[in-house]
């Protein structure tokens, strides 16, 4: 009975753990049962080259590179706010500030990432874009330029988290050995810690980035919904999350090239967040007992 | 200056720069909920939280998203909870060695860095088209569920691994199976840490907007959802709703609503760190 019963409970665990292998393949399954559909009606080739993404409108263009573009550029501004912040504030905490002020600050960081991002989405439209204009004149009332600086200070803890963990994990030994040499903190911090601690700090840095790729409120609501295949941060553009977001709102029927295109466009995303959370897992894998 | 004054220099002033962007986040920080305090906090009142959503701005309320949000919060829990903690428990306790777990572990790594919204359209396909729930709050929850699972069970799974073997030892030695060792031991000696990674993960889930938008939730209903096949909204999805309105009152509404979304969220949250300190001062 005791047997049967223990087996029983293992069988139930074991399910609840499959639950998740369903979940992706769940994912993947539903995303190219829809874009292979739309493929159908759409050639690939003028998906990634036809410069134009007007699905919603009489005449239609399938282009994907305007979303693209759009993606990655408030992705790049956010990145550049981020990383340089996120990385001084890691190095920061870990070899210079007192163990009381870590202690206390870090959690309050961690608070900017639990901050729901339609909130920033606020912040950006109603705070930092009025005050952007103020001082460039000819900034439009949507732009990637705002949305991409408050998603950068989303991401902050992102990188400063990850990274100070990895660099707190680096052995006294090696700073002492550097200190020894008559290095002083900052060297030791660039040329020892920083080096030893590396894989940590990729890592940190391709999660940020993937965050900044699939991050959606923010962008829907400060970026505007204009496909634009541009590299000017002043003008309004539009995402893929933020497209995907429009066509829910609106009224769009199932089973038309409408509704296939948020999937076409899905698949897409999900393809460079699979890519870049690949090489995450792989780095952390690889180096995850170095110092332990 | 020799050189050794010029490193003491650059030294000192890197100080003074890590410092300064520290603050920057912080400072920041407190500028944005300043903000939305001076723009949202004349218009909290009860009718506020009591009132049904109106086209006047001044006499709309959260009510039915607030609603919404509870009962989204809810079904959450009772779905990924138990679902979460199990899958944990057999990957900490059961699952060897091997291939098999070596796949399950890279899944649940790739599955949290997903984009929520992703999700939103998994479950527009499988729980509203297939299953056909419609955009009800029960094809919102599992959306949602499945969302944090993977938070959950990496969350538990660190827990039970912070169990002292010592405690299973003795269990085993006093003739318990695997299953009340786990049952009586385990669970109870990591349930702080458990119970921290479950609240972070339902505040994450309070707070998102974009995967409840591709499902169906509404920025409008007319009432409160009395069950989990109803349409609903949720208050990030009333933010979102007023946010986009040009009226000044609508943005008054949006700033109102956001401080007791995120008066929510830090609560969650406080809660969330108190455990774990709790939790934590018990191993060390």
């Amino acid at each position: 009975m005791r047997k049967f019963k223990e087996g029983f409970i293992e069988k139930t665990l074991l399910t609840s753990a499959l639950i998740t292998v369903a979940v992706t393949i769940g994912i993947v399954s539903v995303l190219a049962f829809e874009a292979v559909r739309f493929f159908k009606e759409v050639s690939i080739f003028d998906f990634f080259t036809d410069s134009q993404w007007t699905p919603l409108f009489t005449d239609k263009h399938y282009g994907i590179l305007p979303l693209l573009s759009g993606t990655f550029l408030t992705s790049a501004i956010a990145i550049s706010v981020a990383l340089p912040i996120g990385l001084s504030i890691s190095i920061y905490l870990s070899e210079y500030a007192p163990k009381s002020f870590r202690k206390t600050v870090k959690p309050m960081l961690e608070l900017l990432a639990a901050i729901p991002t339609v909130v920033y989405g606020f912040f950006a439209l109603i705070i930092v874009t009025p005050y952007l204009q103020g001082i460039f004149p000819n900034l439009s009332g949507f732009n990637s330029l705002s949305a991409g600086l408050v998603m950068g200070i989303m991401i902050i803890p992102f990188i400063s988290s990850i990274s100070e963990d990895a660099l707190h994990a680096v052995p006294r030994e090696l700073r002492e050995a550097s200190y020894g040499m008559g290095a002083t903190k900052l060297q030791t911090a660039f040329k020892v810690v920083v080096p030893a601690a590396s894989s940590g700090i990729i890592v940190s840095i391709i999660l940020a980035i993937s965050r900044a790729i699939g991050e959606t409120m923010i962008v829907a609501v400060a970026a505007g919904q204009q496909p634009r295949l541009t590299l000017n941060p002043m003008v309004p553009i539009e995402t893929i999350t933020a497209y995907i977001v429009q066509v829910s709102l609106g009224d769009v029927q199932h089973g038309s090239i409408e509704y296939r295109t948020i999937f076409a466009a899905g698949i897409t995303l999900f393809a460079f967040t699979f890519v870049l959370n690949t090489i995450s897992y792989r780095i952390r894998k690889k180096y995850q007992s170095k110092y332990e | 200056m020799n050189k050794i004054q010029v490193n003491r220099w650059k030294d000192q002033l890197f100080k003074i720069w890590g410092i300064g962007c520290t603050l920057v986040g912080l400072i920041l920080l407190v500028l944005f909920i300043g903000d939305i305090l001076i723009d949202g906090i004349m218009r909290i009142d009860w009718g506020f939280v009591m009132n049904l959503p109106s086209r006047k701005a001044e006499k709309s309320g959260i009510y039915t998203a607030l609603m919404g949000s509870l009962w989204i919060l809810a079904l959450t829990t009772i779905i990924a909870f138990p679902i979460g903690v199990a899958a944990a428990i057999y990957l900490e306790e059961y699952a060897k060695k091997g291939r098999f777990s070596a796949l399950l572990e890279i899944n649940i790594s790739n599955l949290a860095g997903v984009p929520s919204i992703i999700y939103g359209l998994l479950g527009l396909e499988v729980f509203v088209r297939i299953l056909n729930l419609g955009a009800s709050v029960l094809a919102g929850s599992l959306t949602l569920s499945l969302l944090i699972l993977p938070i959950i069970i990496v969350a538990t799974r660190e827990s039970i691994k912070a169990v002292p073997s010592t405690i299973r030892d003795a269990s085993y030695a006093l003739g318990a199976s695997k299953w009340q060792t786990i049952w009586n031991q385990i669970l109870p000696a990591s349930s702080g840490g458990i119970l921290t990674g479950v609240i972070l993960s339902l505040s994450r889930a309070v707070g998102e907007t974009a995967p409840l938008i591709v499902v169906g939730a509404l920025a409008y209903v007319p009432f409160a959802p009395s069950n989990p096949m109803e349409e609903f909204s949720v208050l990030p999805i009333q933010i979102f709703n007023w946010i986009s309105r040009p009226q000044h009152g609508f943005i008054e509404n949006a700033a109102a609503a956001i401080i007791i979304l995120l008066l929510v969220t830090f609560m969650m949250n406080a809660v969330a760190v108190y455990y774990r300190n709790k939790w934590q001062k018990k191993w060390n």
